[in-house]
């Protein structure tokens, strides 16, 4: 018997046993696949800072990127504090992008138009300026979510954490009212909490406890570049397009330039979002999007080749908040996901807070924000 | 019958049809790039365009794979 | 409404065909002419020069080889009959919201075309399967297929002191032309079978004049025809100057080695079908006799998927007769289709009743024999030392592999994703197999949305229409 069964073993579910075990309690991490197979295995690895609006979600990002560095500092992977570059096309754009780095009280740079190109060079012309943001960061998240997990299991007391991986949640076990377990397809697991960090399908194990929890896939695609020789691009560079799509509620496709170098020599191209369920069909037309916007930034790019392209699943909550903290519809249970496409920058906050609630500490933040009932009950 | 094409300014001659990759390896040069992290030399292997070992440079374009690149006369080829 | 019709209303914005076929091999070319020969309007889309496939690879002035003229015979045909793209390699198909499919390829200059079809038949073929070993990223180790290719397609022989290994009746005829081109071949390794040339399968399955002259060629040049063993190691600083070979066990375990000198190594284990296409398009796949994934087709050809068809090593490994009828089939069930778009599955059967269903069933049982015969042995994984490279494209040594199962990865997918192997250039097609095998499980159908690279210049200028490539 654990204290704590922690369901997904993604970044925010390594994150959480990873914190827990830090605290002295036993945990179990169970997935239905293996480590970082869902949507941490589908995304960039991003840590911003940058495309927050001021409030709890920007809070959590500040700690959760401290936390990052702090973390990498043990070993197993590389935090690469590559620094975000948010570039405006109108100096209408510009303004707004510099009202919003004001409010948001993270280090920045306002960069002028004419600077725009001491921080990368092959930036298209005529752009209007931009808003540089040093702490923006990536980690590569499928080792992140590995080690953190390893460390968690090494470091932490006496075989504490154990993992089981190919085991699927079947339903909870409950004593009264209380969950005191889950089946899966390899019998009864047993403990004194239960953590549910499924991501994408953070949803469907919150049904199983009986509880809705409106969580729902939003697609995005990554287009990836053969490896340079030399690195064109320094930074991660978006355009603000990007901040309004992340907090548009928009089911159809939304599109913007987000285009970063990796140490591997490739060029990462995103963004798409949309919600069309679990489906992994590719759409050449979003990828061509995705490519124009890209070439629209980079006009160097035109003759770069794309060699693979890969999409993944991004837990959306309809107000854009991740879930975190005790459910007070079902004793013992508690959420840990629905963090849409910034789960790996906030996956440390989230492990650290729901650690403090689960070992009855107060915990660094309000959590409030993020409390799994805030919901209204009917379908939205 | 033949045409020439130089590879880093030496002269390979090539029989009209053949691919780079082909020329190069007929005239002895078995490899003509470095790997990324561990500076590997590299030349053919899949020989059909499969496994991107053979890329190179041609006529100063972007890197392509040689085996399928038909050598025309007066390319200029430049190995890494 | 007719296809007719529908052509007709397409006429103003560019070409609509009634077929358009990708791969220019036997399969290929036999479905495209078959279709063309009855009035449909056909394309062919094909990465090479010449049209030809592997086995069918010819050199600018063709030499003699069996089968060849035919085909030749039957390319020219095509050519006069259909639009014939040479060069241009397809990295996506798509289907358009009225039901039409367009194949997207890279043009011979880098240009965006996208070819628009009713109908498509996949006809990609294979390329070799190899096993990693340390060394075999060397300068002058290649595939086989590889070797083959330099001979046939360009006049040049690999090497001049050559070992040929690996596992299957392909390693034969590789052997003998190379020995006939005139290299030294120092010796074929088979791995598998345990019998010796005169007990060679092929003769098992009826085909006695076939393994009679690859053994009568083998030792008029005096090459070593050894069974149960396999090159394990390739030795040398820039390039292989020398190989370890083994006497294997049953399971392809090392009883014994020796060093061979030889300036040029052809390996390989039995093919990979390249079904990319078909899985873009969402097409069913199965695991073929030897564990490969194929398409799943139907008596007709037809894949799972409407209007889309398959021939040829794509729905398993057979060779160029088998993958030539299955051509004529899909071509027939094309053609029957067109003419009756709402017939069910009995018209199509219809049409490929008799004579090419039956020869067809009998190289199909041929081809799975033969995979039967030579199946890849677990052993080889003991070949490997830890910095063996699994990835060529990522230099992922074996190690790496090992540490990320450690971390958590039990799928071939996740060692991918903490490792990367499979991540790079070629996207998996050579490590694949080993990391699949490595992983302890059958090999995955490939999830390669952008089958070959494209310039991001191009990939966008998709987003506006097309015409087709004339």
């Amino acid at each position: 018997m654990s204290d704590v069964i922690v369901v997904g073993a993604g970044v925010v579910g390594a994150a959480c046993a990873y914190y827990a075990a830090r605290a002295g309690l036993d945990v179990t991490v169970i997935d239905r696949g293996p480590v970082a197979g869902g949507t941490t295995g589908s995304g960039e690895g991003n840590v911003l800072v940058s495309d927050k609006e001021p409030g709890p979600e920007l809070e959590l990002a500040v700690l959760s990127n401290r936390l990052w560095r702090t973390l990498a500092g043990h070993g197993g992977f590389e935090f690469e504090a590559k620094g975000g570059l948010v570039v405006a096309e109108t100096s209408e754009i510009q303004r707004r992008l510099v009202d919003l780095a004001a409010k948001q009280d993270v280090e920045h740079a306002v960069v002028p138009a004419g600077a725009l190109r001491d921080y990368e060079p092959h930036l298209a012309p005529g752009l209007a300026g931009g808003v540089f943001y040093p702490q923006d960061a990536q980690v590569q998240p499928m080792l992140a979510a590995a080690t953190l997990l390893k460390h968690g299991a090494d470091k932490y007391g006496r075989g504490t954490l154990r993992l089981r991986l190919g085991v699927g949640v079947t339903g909870f076990i409950r004593s009264g009212e209380r969950v005191t377990g889950v089946r899966t397809t390899h019998g009864d697991v047993l403990g004194g909490a239960v953590v549910n960090a499924a991501g994408t399908w953070g949803g469907e194990v919150a049904a199983l406890a009986g509880v809705r929890l409106p969580v729902l896939p939003r697609r995005g695609f990554i287009l990836v570049t053969e490896p340079l020789s030399e690195p064109l691009i320094r930074h991660k560079v978006y355009t603000a397009a990007y901040v309004t799509n992340v907090a548009s509620d928009s089911a159809g496709l939304e599109t913007s330039a987000v285009v970063e170098g990796t140490v591997a020599g490739t060029v990462l191209i995103g963004a798409s979002r949309e919600r069309v369920g679990f489906d992994r069909t590719t759409s050449v037309p979003v990828l061509a999007r995705l490519a124009g916007q890209a070439v629209a930034l980079f006009p160097v790019l035109r003759g770069v080749r794309v060699i693979r392209s890969y999409c993944g699943f991004r837990p959306y909550c309809p107000d854009h908040l991740p879930v975190i903290g005790a459910d007070p519809r079902v004793p013992g249970l508690y959420h840990a996901c629905g963090h849409e496409g910034a789960g790996i920058g906030l996956a440390p906050a989230t492990g650290h807070l729901l650690a403090q609630v689960l070992s009855g500490a107060r915990p660094d933040l309000d959590l409030s924000p993020f409390r799994p009932d805030r919901f209204p009950e009917e379908a939205s | 019958m033949t045409f020439a094409i130089t590879v880093d300014g030496r002269s390979v001659p090539v029989v009209p049809g053949q691919t780079i990759g082909a020329a190069l390896h007929a005239a002895g040069i078995r490899s003509w790039r470095a790997t990324r992290f561990g500076a590997r030399p590299r030349g053919l292997f899949c020989g059909i365009g499969v496994c991107f070992d053979c890329l190179i440079s041609v006529n100063g374009r972007a890197p392509e794979r040689a085996c399928l690149v038909e050598a025309a006369p007066g390319d200029e080829v430049t190995t890494s | 409404m007719t296809d007719v019709v529908t052509d007709e209303a397409r006429a103003g914005e560019g070409v609509t065909y009634d077929l358009v076929v990708v791969g220019g091999g036997p399969a290929g070319v036999a479905g495209a002419l078959t279709a063309a020969l009855a009035g449909l309007r056909v394309a062919l889309v094909d990465s090479s020069a010449r049209l030809g496939g592997q086995y069918f690879r010819h050199t600018a002035v063709p030499a003699r080889a069996p089968g060849l003229d035919r085909f030749l015979r039957q390319a020219r045909a095509l050519s006069d009959r259909a639009e014939v793209l040479s060069r241009h390699q397809v990295w996506s198909v798509t289907r358009e919201p009225d039901g039409d499919l367009l194949v997207h390829a890279n043009s011979p200059e880098g240009g965006a075309v996208a070819v628009r079809g009713r109908r498509l038949l996949i006809a990609t073929g294979a390329y070799d399967r190899p096993l990693p070993f340390p060394g075999w990223d060397l300068p002058g180790v290649l595939t086989a297929g590889g070797a083959q290719a330099l001979l046939k397609g360009n006049g040049v022989v690999a090497g001049r002191r050559v070992v040929v290994s690996g596992t299957g009746p392909f390693l034969l005829p590789v052997a003998t032309g190379l020995a006939a081109a005139g290299a030294k071949v120092l010796g074929v390794y088979e791995a598998g079978g345990g019998l010796g040339l005169a007990r060679h399968p092929l003769l098992a399955l009826g085909k006695a004049g076939e393994a009679a002259g690859y053994a009568v060629s083998l030792a008029r040049h005096r090459v070593p025809y050894l069974t149960r063993h396999a090159v394990v190691e390739a030795h040398g600083e820039r390039e292989v100057e020398a190989v370890t070979v083994a006497r294997l066990g049953r399971r392809w375990n090392v009883l014994a080695t020796r060093i061979v000198e030889c300036d040029t190594v052809a390996v390989g284990y039995g093919f990979v079908p390249q079904i990319d296409l078909g899985v873009q398009l969402g097409c069913a796949t199965r695991h073929d006799v030897d564990g490969s994934p194929i398409l799943e087709t139907d008596a007709a050809q037809r894949t799972t998927v409407p209007m889309v068809w398959a021939a040829g090593e794509p729905t398993g490994v057979g060779g160029w007769r088998l993958a030539e009828i299955e051509g004529r089939i899909a071509g027939r069930s094309i053609i029957a289709h067109r003419r009756a778009p709402g017939a069910g599955v009995e018209v199509a059967a219809g049409e490929v009743a008799g004579v090419l269903a039956r020869r067809r069933d009998r190289w199909r049982a041929f081809g799975a024999a033969l995979q039967q015969a030579y199946p890849v042995e677990p052993g080889w994984q003991g070949w490997l030392r830890d910095d063996t490279l699994v990835c060529r494209c990522e230099e992922v040594p074996l190690a790496r592999i090992r540490e990320a199962q450690e971390l958590g990865a039990t799928d071939a997918r996740s060692i991918k994703l903490l490792a990367r192997p499979g991540m790079g250039w070629c996207q998996g097609r050579i490590c694949g197999y080993a990391v699949a095998c490595l992983a302890g499980e059958p090999q995955q159908p490939p999830r390669r949305p952008i089958a070959q690279p494209v310039t991001l210049g191009a990939l966008s200028d998709t987003d506006t229409p097309h015409d087709s490539a004339h």
